[in-house]
């Protein structure tokens, strides 16, 4: 029965239809799975009996020929997502006990499509950080180890429980969010495939804001067909969400065996930075001599404004978070200090209901928004923010069809090991992967090799808006060409 | 440029979260490394750039000025942790 769990989205849909088994069973096998793998802390909160129902109606519509895209696929949504009447507290003690009175629309969407609903999955707090310790619930375990080694690894983050999950087959697929790396760096770091969309790809409604001009919701699968079998699901223009946009969702699964024959792929020179790791570089030529042995055309290119995303980032994303973040009051929901005044409330209310990461970055947030440097600060990052966008422009109007870069400049650390790190230490981790963000482009990262140690590293690709259809191809054959890494089993 | 205690205090202030003098030192320290990261943002050239508002050149969507929503009033209560009927509850903010 728990051999269910190695079966993917694809292989369900197959199995499902010809009612080899249940929705029920599947289920159950996952429920299963995730009891046996609580040490990994990949989940804050159990739905059993929500997925069991959910299964149930499957079952049902399987039965009538009824079935949807994605019926019966057991997902675990992360803390993230307002999901109605359960859980939902972005990992932070200042939501405890926050129930929402509704639902996200892109869960809304995937329960539409019949999918079923596992739990949430744990993250850093508000999705600030790159390793999954800064969560309220305490660190992830990466299901991976290195060679020879005991060691608790992290899963990387924000996505950190979303990428755990999916690499120790605790659910089908998952979803997560990426605001400077937070989908592709866990992925990386997993072995698992994750796709951070085009910004408007996908309706933030009902997702606990962060950035909000970075944010962007997208599945963490197995493999790359999975992954866009998932984004098709996700993706919606929404009345709710202005920023969401108004164009078609192609059928990404249809496009996904192009081959890369004749697609211009470039290089840029910017991203092989100082100090790079001996393998990082490796898995990077390897990429390179892959593509170009499946017919794609190399290209050298240049992105010179690369070095200034990162300085960029931990402006415009602080000073989001500051405004978003202001919302948590001890008034509407929530953690609440009754000492005092009205003030004394407020201060003791997000004094106790913040992590460390969290009000570090409200504060600096509100240091460059406050008055005298808004111009010195937040107008000049956006003002770079659109020379890195004018990069990406220029580079893909020379005809390039994508853009392929290491995704991660390490494999996963060890737990505890970054604890008395630089909190720009910690940044760097998403020095590959914040350029997207701050110009808006789609990102995949998939797994590549192994390191020396024996844990996954990964490439990312970056493409025009909204051709995510481009990625999952060239993905795809990146895919064929390195093969699928999996996690031996130790919990 | 770098920030003092006092200024961290005050934006702490500003931002309605209590710090000790202990949290504050620590945090003086992390903001100085923040604030002389970005420090290199003054190298790019950014004369006549336009800022960036979003990372998607749309037009902004208009619709009709109609109620969609609304009436929800136990929905929207349901979190608070406290309440008096149909109101949140705060202390006392007039004399």
């Amino acid at each position: 029965m728990s051999d269910l769990t190695e079966l993917g989205i694809a292989a369900i849909r197959d199995r499902l239809a010809a009612r080899d088994f249940s929705a029920r069973e599947l289920t159950g096998a996952y429920l299963e799975a995730m009891e046996a793998a609580r040490g990994l802390n990949a989940y804050v909160a159990e739905t059993p009996d929500l997925a069991l129902a959910m299964a149930d109606e499957s079952d049902r519509r399987l039965g009538a020929g009824e079935a949807r895209p994605l019926e019966g696929v057991p997902l675990g949504v992360k803390d993230l997502f307002c999901t109605r009447g359960v859980h939902a507290q972005a990992a932070s003690r200042i939501l405890n006990g926050f129930r929402p009175t509704y639902e996200s629309t892109v869960t809304e969407n995937l329960w539409a499509d019949g999918a079923v609903m596992l739990g949430k999955l744990n993250m850093d707090e508000f999705a600030m950080g790159s390793s999954n310790e800064t969560s309220c619930y305490g660190p992830v375990i990466n299901p991976w180890r290195a060679a020879n080694s005991n060691a608790d690894l992290v899963p990387g983050g924000s996505s950190g429980g979303s990428a755990a999950a999916v690499a120790a087959r605790l659910c089908a697929a998952a979803i997560g969010t990426d605001t400077g790396g937070s989908i592709r760096q866990p992925a990386a770091f997993t072995g698992t495939v994750g796709i951070k969309p085009t910004y408007g790809r996908c309706s933030r409604w009902g997702i606990v804001a962060f950035a909000s001009s970075l944010d962007q919701a997208g599945p963490i699968a197995r493999d790359v067909r999975d992954t866009a079998i998932m984004l098709k699901s996700m993706a919606s223009v929404d009345p709710k969400d202005t920023t969401s946009v108004d164009v078609p969702v192609p059928d990404y699964e249809a496009a996904l065996e192009g081959g890369v024959a004749g697609l211009r792929i470039g290089i840029p020179k910017e991203y092989r930075v100082d100090g790079m790791p001996a393998e990082i570089e490796r898995v990077w030529d390897q990429g390179r001599a892959w593509l170009e042995a499946a017919g794609a055309e190399i290209v050298d290119i240049s992105l010179p404004h690369t070095k200034y995303a990162l300085p960029a980032y931990y402006i415009v994303a602080p000073a989001e978070a500051s405004s978003n973040l202001a919302r948590y009051d001890g008034v509407r929901y929530g953690l609440r200090d009754d000492a005092g005044d009205v003030i004394d409330m407020y201060e003791g209310t997000r004094s106790s209901g913040f992590g460390q990461e969290v009000k570090r970055r409200v504060l600096i947030g509100t240091y460059v928004l406050s008055a005298g440097y808004y111009d010195a600060y937040y107008l000049r990052a956006q003002r770079v923010r659109a020379r890195i966008r004018e990069d990406f422009d220029t580079v893909f109007e020379t005809g390039v069809d994508a853009i392929l870069t290491p995704a991660t400049p390490s494999a996963a650390f060890a737990v505890d090991s970054m604890a008395t790190a630089s909190p720009i230490e910690m940044y760097l981790n998403d020095v590959f992967t914040v350029t997207a963000n701050m110009s808006g482009h789609p990102g995949i990262a998939v797994p590549a090799a192994l390191s020396d140690d024996g844990l996954p590293l990964g490439l990312q690709l970056i493409g025009r808006p909204f051709d995510e259809s481009m990625l999952f191809r060239i993905g795809r054959v990146l895919e064929e060409a390195a093969g699928s890494f999996r996690a031996g089993r130790w919990w | 440029m770098s920030v003092d205690i006092d200024t961290v205090k005050r934006v702490a202030h500003l931002a309605r979260i209590a710090v000790t003098d202990e949290e504050a030192e620590a945090l003086k320290g992390d903001l100085n490394q923040i604030l002389g990261f970005v420090e290199q943002l003054n190298e790019v050239d950014v004369e006549g750039v336009e800022p960036m508002t979003s990372a998607v050149a749309t037009a902004m969507k208009m619709r009709e000025d109609v109620v969609t929503d609304g009436n929800r009033v136990d929905d929207v209560v349901a979190n608070a942790p406290r309440r008096e009927g149909p109101f949140f509850a705060v202390p006392k903010v007039v004399e």
